[in-house]
């Protein structure tokens, strides 16, 4: 097995143009895994530690671009206000010390769908900057899952940020496991409320072939939010809307029954995880100052 | 084999005072070692020049192995060796702890998924690993027994079909491995005399000992022929007894000595990488290291038994049990290792503490091709007390009593009978167990709620995963009594071996133990030197590598270690003692009345009275010259139980403890937190309290893991399918409760210093305590551990 240290982002980029089938590492939580458990055995791995750009961010008037190896602790202490459901997701991943080493863009790399990081990216509408010799793309975090483990790079590609919009209003993230720390997700559930636009977004991890969105539970809600005038009065949206919410988002999920729950569990489980993260997340939108200077 | 009697603890009018002596909180030596990370395990081992060996398993439940072609994996540059059953090296091909019954490497036929089926020793481990790979073998698949109805099917197929054990002749099926049934009284009358009678069917999930140190050893070949063997294990001279024999060596050919053991539970009494070791050691000349990753691990021992039990209980209105009527059966998987024991105490103790006179149970285990199942603390008394304790809810339930009062009616004490026919004539503080964790104030309700805004989830169930901020929480309290023996039974001899030598060194007396004991992380070797300075009454002891050089330890299981080892350790200082005196008694005999007289004692390097007068110091009494003595000692004889009555004296003591469990379950999502899980047990003695405390919190957190989150799943084609800690939960820290402890000390005279086997008892109520809380919180039946969230929440 080779393994090749590039110094820089620039000769990370030639070398993954050169060999393309080299496979990056960043944390390695999720490929020394891997490697570990004979799943795939590389010819050659891609370093990416050198390179100390990935693991910084900067905020912007309106985004956060997070460097791909931003480790889920930084997060977690650094960009709470701005990024609150990544932030929240990031505090459920593994332990202390799988988060001072994993972020995103291995998450993102890997494409599992229990990756906690995919529902927060969901709710809040984040774009992956891939970077190859051939230039930069911004991917939408819509189009970024095909399939089980497979996303939307190209073989000569490499995430260097992920460009998430700033938090207008509130965040939540929710995960179920069968264990109170360090588990991966039965099912995980997030929910963005963007009052500026006066939509709501969604995230479902681990309960499809994907992370997804639940649309139509999306829709449903923002009209029931407009048509009740929900963001002018700040009144919590009835019990029955709430409900309805959760009929929906639980049938937007597409689960399966393995050794972690079985597939009519996690549907129950999503619609019990989408009527509390509303209660929280409007809660909390109602607490908050609403006028629009300080969204 | 005649037990040679042993001579009773020689008991003094007081007992000798020491520093660090037995009672004391002594800290481990090992304890700093292993937070820090610098303990060396057996993983940790390394030889100059040695090989790492690999072992190929098989990826069906059952099959035939029609051919296996080693020549692509031995044409791997860096390859030694690559074997396979046709090059052991005699015609004993099997081991086993009990039957005879395991091969060492596939011969035709696997088994269980993930049985050995090739060897391979190479210059790196992961070149032994990708030689492995290439190994071709040619499978031909069978169809698997998983379960009762197929293991016991006119048709099914035979495991064993040539079984010569001794229980062979007695089962009604070949895929029965033991039935031990247990009658007595006249169940069907007392049946007539219930005003309520409860009956339920529990099922228990495969626990794995989930130890964190894998399966290591070291074989390094002798120039004598023989081989050196340093590996992690429970029981030397066990492994030793299953290993020389297959290997063709004489015993005193295979030298064994105790590496660092990182945890053991039972998951190390069977054999797992030695005589693989040993054979690929011998076959290249060079030293072997074998290690298991923790996918090898979790096929590379024996499991918890998974259990279907059936439950009759009937009582009268006054809350008195009339009779019992049980059958357990124990998936055993491929292989018997010690199902025939588990079978024998899952009989004798499935009435758990309780006096019912009139009983008519049946208890077997089964060979089926699941993966194989053994020892696991608690050893078939965990099984039956989920539910029995489950029996005994659901009955208080139905006369309306509260649980612990109804328990409180038929709890056994000293003087009562078991359903063996033994009597308990020792304490048996049941209701006393059960009255203290009762008497303990609840933990504060709703402690997730902060001064702030934001809830701490680390107190809600689903903790940080952020699933409620105490919506649909709801709490529960339960409560559980357990029963379990200590020491080897059914008439096995039990014994172990110790070997103290006391000399001067630089003007000091200093003594030196060696023992076979293995330390799995209980502290044994701590209580071997807090007895020695009690005894002896010298500060500085020395605590010799275990190894083969020295008699039989026996196991370090069934509770027994401090009972047994520290029971050699005092029984070889009390001959030591009497040599002391007979010299002193020569040397200085005339310079005082006392020397013939008084009883004397060692005491701080000298010979005192009991009133503490000094006679002399122990340095002129040895005046150079060293005392060392070997002994064995052993606990009273038992005897086995009747093959068709279970009646006899089976088990050398009973150990009690008692849970009261506070769990806050969120009813939506089918999540718990356990919030407290207190503890009470009767250890007779506390040796060291800190290390009973341990064991004690060890346990308790070892059933909460089997109540709520641990079960290895295996598929109805009998093949495992969570080999990991990705997906084989264990508790967490934010899943372990306060854990407070109550230990009572009331002494079994039968031991040393009154003690009771501690480390097997709070594994057994832990987990149906646990249940009972969740079912008070939800309501729901829950029969079947682990729970999981589809239980609570009724979802299929
Ligand atoms: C004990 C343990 C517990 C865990 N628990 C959780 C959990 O609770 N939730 C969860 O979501 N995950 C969990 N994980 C998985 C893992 O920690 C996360 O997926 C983490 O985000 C991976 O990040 P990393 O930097 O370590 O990725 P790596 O392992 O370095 O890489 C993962 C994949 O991403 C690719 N990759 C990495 N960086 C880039 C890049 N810049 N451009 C392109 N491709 C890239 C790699 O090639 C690889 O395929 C756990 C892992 C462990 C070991």
């Amino acid at each position: 097995m080779d393994f090749l240290r590039p110094a820089s982002w620039q000769e990370a980029l030639a070398a993954k143009a050169e060999y393309p089938t080299a496979v990056p590492i960043a944390g390695g939580t999720d490929l020394m895994v891997e490697i570990n458990f004979d799943h795939r055995r590389p010819d050659a791995l891609l370093d990416l530690n050198r390179i100390t750009e990935l693991r910084e961010w900067e905020t912007g008037r309106q985004t956060v671009r997070l460097g791909a190896s931003v480790p889920y602790s930084r997060i977690m202490e650094h960009l709470r206000a701005e990024l609150p459901g990544l932030a929240q997701a990031a505090h459920t991943v593994a332990s202390p010390q799988i988060r001072n080493r994993g972020g995103v863009g291995g998450n993102l790399g890997t494409a599992s769908p229990a990756g906690d990081a995919h529902p927060a990216l969901l709710a809040s509408g984040a774009r992956i900057e891939a970077v190859s010799v051939r230039g930069t793309r911004m991917i939408d975090v819509d189009d970024f899952y095909l399939g089980v483990k497979r996303n939307a790079l190209a073989p000569d590609e490499l995430i260097r940020a992920v460009h998430l919009p700033k938090a207008t209003g509130p965040q939540a993230f929710a995960k179920v496991g069968t264990r109170n720390a360090m588990v991966i997700a039965v099912c995980a559930f997030g929910l963005a409320l963007h009052p500026d636009r006066r939509t709501v977004r969604t995230g479902i991890g681990s309960a499809a072939p994907t992370p997804v969105r639940a649309r139509v539970a999306e829709d449903f809600l923002t009209a029931a939010l407009a048509d009740g005038g929900h963001w002018d009065s700040g009144r919590p949206p009835a019990p029955s809307v709430a409900a309805e919410f959760a009929r929906l988002v639980a049938g937007a999920a597409n689960p399966i029954d393995d050794v972690r729950g079985t597939a009519a569990y996690r549907r129950h489980a999503l619609g019990v995880l989408a009527r509390r993260t509303l209660g929280w997340t409007w809660q909390a939108y109602r607490e908050q100052d609403r006028s629009p200077a300080c969204a | 084999m005649t037990a040679e009697p042993t001579r009773g603890p020689r008991r003094l009018t007081r007992a000798p005072r020491a520093a660090q002596g037995v009672g004391v909180s002594v800290a481990r030596p090992d304890g700093t070692l292993k937070v820090t990370g610098e303990f060396a395990y057996a993983s940790d081992m390394w030889h100059e020049d040695m090989l790492w060996g690999h072992t190929l398993r098989s990826p069906h439940a059952h099959a035939r192995v029609l051919s296996i072609d080693i020549a692509a994996a031995l044409a791997v540059p860096g390859v030694y060796a690559v074997l396979t059953h046709d090059d052991l090296p005699t015609s004993q091909t099997r081991y086993g702890l009990e039957c005879l019954d395991t091969p060492v490497l596939a011969d035709g036929v696997v088994r269980h998924h993930g049985e050995p089926v090739a060897l391979v020793a190479a210059d790196h481990p992961e070149t032994a690993r990708r030689a492995a790979a290439r190994i071709a073998v040619d499978y031909e698949p069978l169809p698997v027994v998983h379960d009762e109805a197929t293991a016991l099917a006119d048709d099914a197929p035979v495991l064993h079909p040539h079984r010569d054990d001794h229980h062979a002749p007695h089962v009604r099926h070949p895929n029965i491995v033991h039935r031990q049934p247990v009658r007595r009284g006249d169940p069907d009358a007392a049946a007539a005399r219930a005003d309520v009678i409860v009956t339920g069917t529990y099922t228990v999930g495969m626990q794995d000992q989930a130890f964190l140190g894998p399966e290591s050893g070291l074989a390094v070949p002798a120039e004598d022929g023989g081989v050196d063997l340093y590996v992690a294990t429970q029981w030397l001279h066990s492994d030793l007894r299953q290993i020389a024999p297959v290997l063709g060596l004489p015993e005193d050919k295979v030298r064994m000595t105790l590496s660092g053991v990182g945890g053991a539970f039972g998951g190390r009494e069977d054999l797992s990488m030695q005589i693989h070791g040993c054979l690929l050691a011998l076959r290249t000349g060079k030293p072997v290291k074998m290690v298991y990753d923790r996918f090898q691990s979790f096929f590379g021992h024996v499991h918890r038994h998974p259990a279907t039990l059936w439950y009759e209980h009937g009582a009268t209105r006054e809350g008195l049990l009339t009779h019992m009527r049980c059958r357990i059966v124990l998936d055993g998987g491929a292989y018997a290792s010690s199902s025939p024991a588990v079978v024998g105490n899952a009989a004798s103790l499935s009435a758990g503490p309780y006096v019912v006179d009139h009983v008519d149970i049946e208890a077997l285990a089964l060979y089926t091709n699941n993966p194989p199942c053994g020892a696991m603390r608690g050893f078939g008394a965990v099984q039956a007390c989920f539910a029995y304790e489950s029996q005994m809810d659901k009955l208080a339930a139905e006369l309306g009593l509260d649980p612990v009062e109804f328990r409180r009616r038929n709890a056994m004490s000293q003087g009562s009978r078991l359903p063996t026919g033994q009597v308990v004539d020792a304490p048996a503080p049941v209701a006393e167990l059960l009255r203290r964790v009762k008497a303990l104030p609840l933990p504060p309700e709703r402690q997730w709620e902060t001064a702030g805004a934001a809830p701490d989830v680390r107190a809600l169930p689903g903790g940080l995963s952020n699933t409620t901020h105490g919506e649909g929480v709801v709490r529960g309290v339960g409560y559980a009594v357990g029963i379990k023996n200590v020491g080897f039974s059914e008439g096995f001899d039990d014994y172990s071996t110790a070997r103290v030598r006391l000399e001067v060194a630089g003007g000091e007396p200093v003594a030196t133990v060696h023992t076979a004991a293995a330390e799995v992380g209980q502290g044994g070797v701590t209580v071997q030197a807090q007895i020695v300075r009690t005894e002896l009454g010298v500060q500085q002891v020395t605590i010799q590598p275990a190894d083969t050089r020295v008699g039989s330890a026996g196991s370090t299981s069934a509770s027994r270690q401090t009972y047994m080892t520290g029971g050699a350790v005092r029984h070889t200082c009390e001959a030591i003692r009497e040599r002391v005196l007979a010299l002193g008694r020569a040397r200085f005999g005339g310079t005082h009345p006392a020397w013939e007289h008084a009883e004397l004692l060692l005491e701080d390097g000298k010979v005192v009275t009991e009133a503490g007068e000094v006679l002399a110091a122990l340095a002129d009494v040895l005046d150079g010259q060293a005392i060392d003595i070997e002994q064995e000692f052993r606990h009273r004889p038992t005897q086995p139980f009747d093959r068709m009555t279970g009646q006899g004296f089976g088990h050398v003591q009973y150990s009690f403890a008692a849970h009261r469990a506070v769990v806050e379950v969120d009813t939506e999502l089918g999540l718990v937190k356990v919030v407290e899980l207190a503890c009470a047990q009767d250890v007779g003695k506390a040796v060291n309290p800190q290390a009973v405390a341990g064991q004690i919190q060890g346990g308790t957190v070892q059933g909460l893991g089997l109540a709520v989150m641990e079960e290895i799943l295996v598929g109805p084609d009998a093949k495992v399918r969570n080999p990991s800690f990705t997906d084989y939960l264990i508790p967490t820290i934010l899943d372990t409760p306060t854990l407070p402890v109550d230990i009572l000390e009331l002494a079994d005279h039968h031991a040393p210093y009154g003690l009771r086997g501690a480390g097997e008892a709070p594994t057994l109520s832990s987990t149906p305590a646990v249940v009972s809380a969740i079912r008070a919180a939800t309501g729901r039946a829950l029969t079947r551990v682990p729970v999981r969230p589809e239980h609570i929440t009724d979802t299929p």
